[in-house]
């Protein structure tokens, strides 16, 4: 299978399913040697899927296509094989064991072993050498867990380079660094490239793409929308490549009519809480209206989840802002004080913090509502019972009966559960986050009716959404978030993919 | 199934007898296996000891050993659901013990007064180790173990390394007494025992038939008449063969109507009450309870308090039976109340669990007991035969998880 090939890495007609989704469509990918190839799309266009199947994690019975490496023909089925074939992958979460210390993590899983026993002196010489490589002036010995983000980063390259890594993969490496950390990761990977190391560069970031990239492939919805030399494209050009599909999807036609201000959320700003001193979210405010759904987007890391979690009172340290509902103000300590004053918060993530799957429909979709329905301590049973069946029949819920456990209903009737269970503590303001992920087009299309229902009853609906289509279909009103800040605002009326991708993407 | 109303009424109604059977037998497999097992156990017992196992003066002795597990497990059943675990219930029980025999002999107080201090002394316990759990995030699982170790020492310091023994007549009645016969002295079966049997299965009838007309009444699905009827005959005969094996000895202990009492107000705590419902949510996904709005801390303070209370009850029936506060008193009390939670199908990764199941593991726990010493086993053995079914029962609940 060899033959001469001009690239480094070829990967051909690369197609990968998930129950339900086509997550790449016959997707073409090539890279060339010595070069830094950023690889470009929106939230869910198959980036990090791609980066996935060429590091092994999706073993090769998983998916149909063909990588070569050199032109020759390789399969992964871990990521040991793509780490012997000279690629190592830099994930946004960092993968290193925090109590460790540097050189044990540099050569975890590689320890350097003379008969069966670490040889701590070379483990820690060879340690050393790699830090020089990435420009890292640390002791080898310290423990991970004391330095910073952006000294992590740096560790985690020079153990893709303790491994003889011959194409560096990394995965919006800049999120969660500073902008002096930032000039130095960048600087260092055009040093690589004088070296002749291959470098594939995954980021939302377009500032950063424009700066080191040589050649630039955009993927939309799946599917490759073409790679180009970085000096034939401009911004905005990019912009139009990544939103570049044509909005076939249907969303139900809108009667609401937006009223008084609900929700204020003025001066908001919010400190990280695991990386001290970031700022995670920066003088935010806005408002959400009575009958109106107020659309939140941004891109993966933008802080869209973290601006609702905080208002929740449940993430990072408040610096200053304060939220009000109908002009009176709400204490954000714990989300039973913010529910309790009618603000709901559907999460993104409905099995790992939405639903208890090992329980019933009628339990979780009662959960939080118990205290209404509670009398002399105990739980009106039937009064339950009646609010429960009525909401499924409202919401047309699919359960053969109200005690089938939630794992074993479809992603969509999982959704509307919990929903469901949100609507039960009678909200103000309902904030769902990502209410149509993972579930099939005629689940969605039944959420987005009822969200329309909901709003135009009277309540103030906002909704964060990863997919453009959705934002644009479904909201009265856009914000739109970008690196914890507000990057802008745009009606219905003035709201375009390539507005909002440009705000999202930093530009103006 | 195309009927948009499926959990409606009507549709379970409609359903043949067979099907509904099959329904229900499939809903709560677990607990008919769990009845199926214990009966299993009784039958071999009974063979092996040639039926001095099944006499009523052997099932009474039994009824009255189980008192102290099964008051605990009603504690541990919370922890356990909570996703947590309780190390400490025996040395907290052995000190407590300790607590309420010394209030009682040395310092001279009124049984009645003891009891109240010492169940106020089981509140605190639980109010320290809540604390811990709760506000300062150390592991159950650790704050448990400190514990066991602390209170093996606050049970020798109370005691003085010596035994406390020889109660009031008044106070050892709660772990050894029965109620007295009302007018039959010398009936064969003791009629109070058979009066308050009576109406107890009375009143589960009234309960069953008014609670039926109700859901009827309003709509909600209702088992098949026929269905309804086993099962109240079931239950009916359980109460009465239990009562009547009680009445047939010396009647019913206060203990095990104490247990009633606790297992009752359990019951209720987990079914009905808000907080039961959080503790349940708690154990199933901590994220997604405290983003419903409970606050999770004080609902894991309120779990130890009970639990800590629920073990001052269980100390102080232990103490009367025994009629002495010993210095290794609830020594691996607290394996025997994990052991019979996990075997009443309590999950140990938390969110699953029944006080009924519990009980019935309890049950269990102490048939072993008092089979395996009936047959004169060496206690080497008994040790090794419960803590293989231990290990079979977690396999048992590991497997039942992995096959989803």
């Amino acid at each position: 299978m060899n033959y001469m090939s001009e690239f480094m890495l070829e990967m051909r007609n690369i197609r990968k399913e998930f129950p339900g989704v086509v997550a790449l469509d016959n997707v073409d990918f090539a890279v060339l040697p010595g070069e830094i190839h950023a690889l470009v799309g929106e939230n869910g266009a198959g980036k990090s899927t791609l980066m996935k199947i060429l590091s092994g994690v999706y073993p090769k019975s998983s998916y149909e296509g063909h990588i070569l490496i050199n032109g020759e023909t390789k399969q992964f089925q871990s990521i040991k094989d793509s780490e012997k074939a000279g690629i190592a992958v830099i994930y946004q979460e960092l993968a290193l064991i925090k109590y460790m210390n540097v050189s044990e993590n540099i050569f975890l899983g590689n320890e350097l072993a003379k008969n069966g026993l670490i040889d701590w002196d070379e483990t820690h010489l060879r340690a050393s050498e790699v830090l020089d490589e990435v420009g890292l002036k640390i002791n080898p010995s310290t423990t991970v867990i004391n330095l910073g983000i952006g000294t992590q980063q740096m560790i985690e390259i020079a153990k893709a380079i303790a491994k003889k890594a011959q194409i560096l993969v990394l995965d919006e490496p800049t999120s969660a660094l500073t902008e002096t950390e930032i000039g130095n990761l960048l600087e260092l990977l055009r040093s690589f490239k004088s070296k002749g190391m291959t470098c594939i560069f995954i980021s939302h970031k377009l500032k950063e793409v424009f700066a080191v990239a040589d050649r630039i492939t955009v993927l939309v919805d799946g599917k490759t929308a073409g790679t180009f030399k970085t000096e034939d494209l401009s911004e905005s050009r990019l912009i139009s490549l990544m939103v570049g599909r044509e909005l076939t999807q249907r969303f139900p036609p809108k009667h609401n009519t937006p009223g008084e201000i609900a929700l204020e959320v003025s001066n908001w700003t919010v400190l990280d809480p695991e990386i001290p001193d970031k700022i995670a979210l920066d003088n935010i405010s806005f408002v959400s209206r009575k009958g109106e759904i107020l659309g939140i987007s941004g891109l993966m890391g933008a802080g869209r989840t973290e601006l609702i979690l905080s208002i929740m009172g449940t993430w990072g340290r408040r610096v200053s802002g304060d939220v009000r509902l109908f002009g009176s103000p709400v204490s954000v300590r714990s989300p039973s004080d913010v529910i309790s004053a009618g603000i709901s918060y559907l999460t993104e993530d409905r099995k790992g913090s939405g639903l208890v799957l090992i329980k019933d429909v009628k339990e979780n979709m009662a959960l939080a509502s118990l205290k209404k329905r509670t009398s002399g301590g105990l739980i009106d049973c039937d009064s339950e019972l009646i609010a429960v069946e009525d909401m499924v029949e409202a919401l047309r819920i699919k359960t053969p009966s109200l005690e089938q456990l939630v794992q074993n209903l479809s992603g969509g009737n999982q959704q509307k559960v919990a929903i469901g269970k949100w609507l039960l503590t009678e909200p103000k303001v309902l904030i769902l986050d990502e209410p149509t992920r993972g579930i099939d087009v005629g689940a969605k299309y039944e959420i987005y009716v009822i969200m329309n229902r909901l709003a135009a009853e009277g309540m103030s609906i906002i909704m964060i959404s990863s997919e453009l289509p959705e934002i644009l279909g479904m909201s009265d009103r856009i914000l739109v978030l970008s690196d914890g800040r507000l990057a802008g605002e745009l009606t219905r009326e003035q709201a375009t993919q390539e507005k909002v991708m440009t705000l999202a993407t930093g530009g103006k | 199934m195309a009927d948009k109303r499926t959990i409606k009424t009507k549709h379970l109604e409609e359903k043949s007898f067979t099907a509904a059977l099959a329904d229900i037998i499939k809903n709560n497999m677990r607990q008919y296996t769990m009845i199926i097992a214990l009966l299993l156990i009784w039958s071999i017992f009974t063979l092996l000891t040639k039926g001095v196992f099944i006499r009523p003066r052997n099932l009474s002795n039994l009824f009255l050993q189980m008192c102290t597990i099964g008051l605990l497990t009603g504690g541990m059943l919370l922890v356990m659901v909570s996703g947590n675990i309780d190390l400490s219930v025996g040395s907290v029980c052995g000190t407590l013990g300790a607590i309420v025999a010394y209030l009682m002999t040395r310092a001279g107080l009124h049984p009645i007064i003891a009891i109240l201090i010492t169940i106020g002394c089981g509140t605190l316990v639980g109010c320290w180790q809540g604390f811990w759990v709760a506000y300062r995030g150390v592991p159950a699982f650790i704050v448990t173990l400190a514990s066991q170790i602390a209170f093996r020492g606050l049970t020798l310091l109370v005691t003085n390394g010596a035994t406390i023994g020889e109660f009031d007549p008044g106070f050892k009645i709660i772990g050894q007494g029965y109620i007295p016969r009302l007018f039959f002295k010398d009936a064969p079966l003791h009629d109070l025992t058979m009066l308050l049997t009576l109406i107890a299965m009375v009143a589960f009838v009234f309960i069953e038939v008014r609670r039926r007309r109700k859901r009827i009444a309003k709509g909600f699905a209702v088992l098949p008449k026929s269905m309804q009827l086993i099962k109240l005959i079931l239950i009916l005969a359980a109460i009465g063969g239990v009562g009547t094996v009680l009445g047939s000895y010396m009647g019913a202990p206060y203990a095990i109507l104490i247990l009633l009492a606790v297992v009752g107000v359990f019951w209720v705590i987990t079914t009905r009450t808000p907080f039961g419902r959080h503790v349940y949510a708690i154990g199933g996904n901590r994220e997604a309870a405290r983003l419903s709005g409970i606050n999770v801390k004080k609902e894991m303070m309120k779990i130890f308090i009970i639990a800590g209370t629920v073990s001052a009850v269980a100390s102080i029936v232990f103490t009367a039976r025994i009629n002495a506060a010993t210095t290794s008193a609830g020594m691996l009390f607290e394996s025997d109340t994990i052991a019979a939670c996990i075997i009443g199908g309590t999950s140990t990764s938390g969110g699953v669990g029944s006080v009924f199941g519990a009980i019935i593991g309890a049950l269990v726990m102490a048939s072993l007991d008092n089979g395996m010493s009936l047959m004169n086993l060496p206690i080497m053995i008994q040790y090794m035969v419960k803590g293989l079914i231990l290990l079979v029962a977690v396999w048992i609940d590991i497997a039942n998880r992995t096959k989803k």
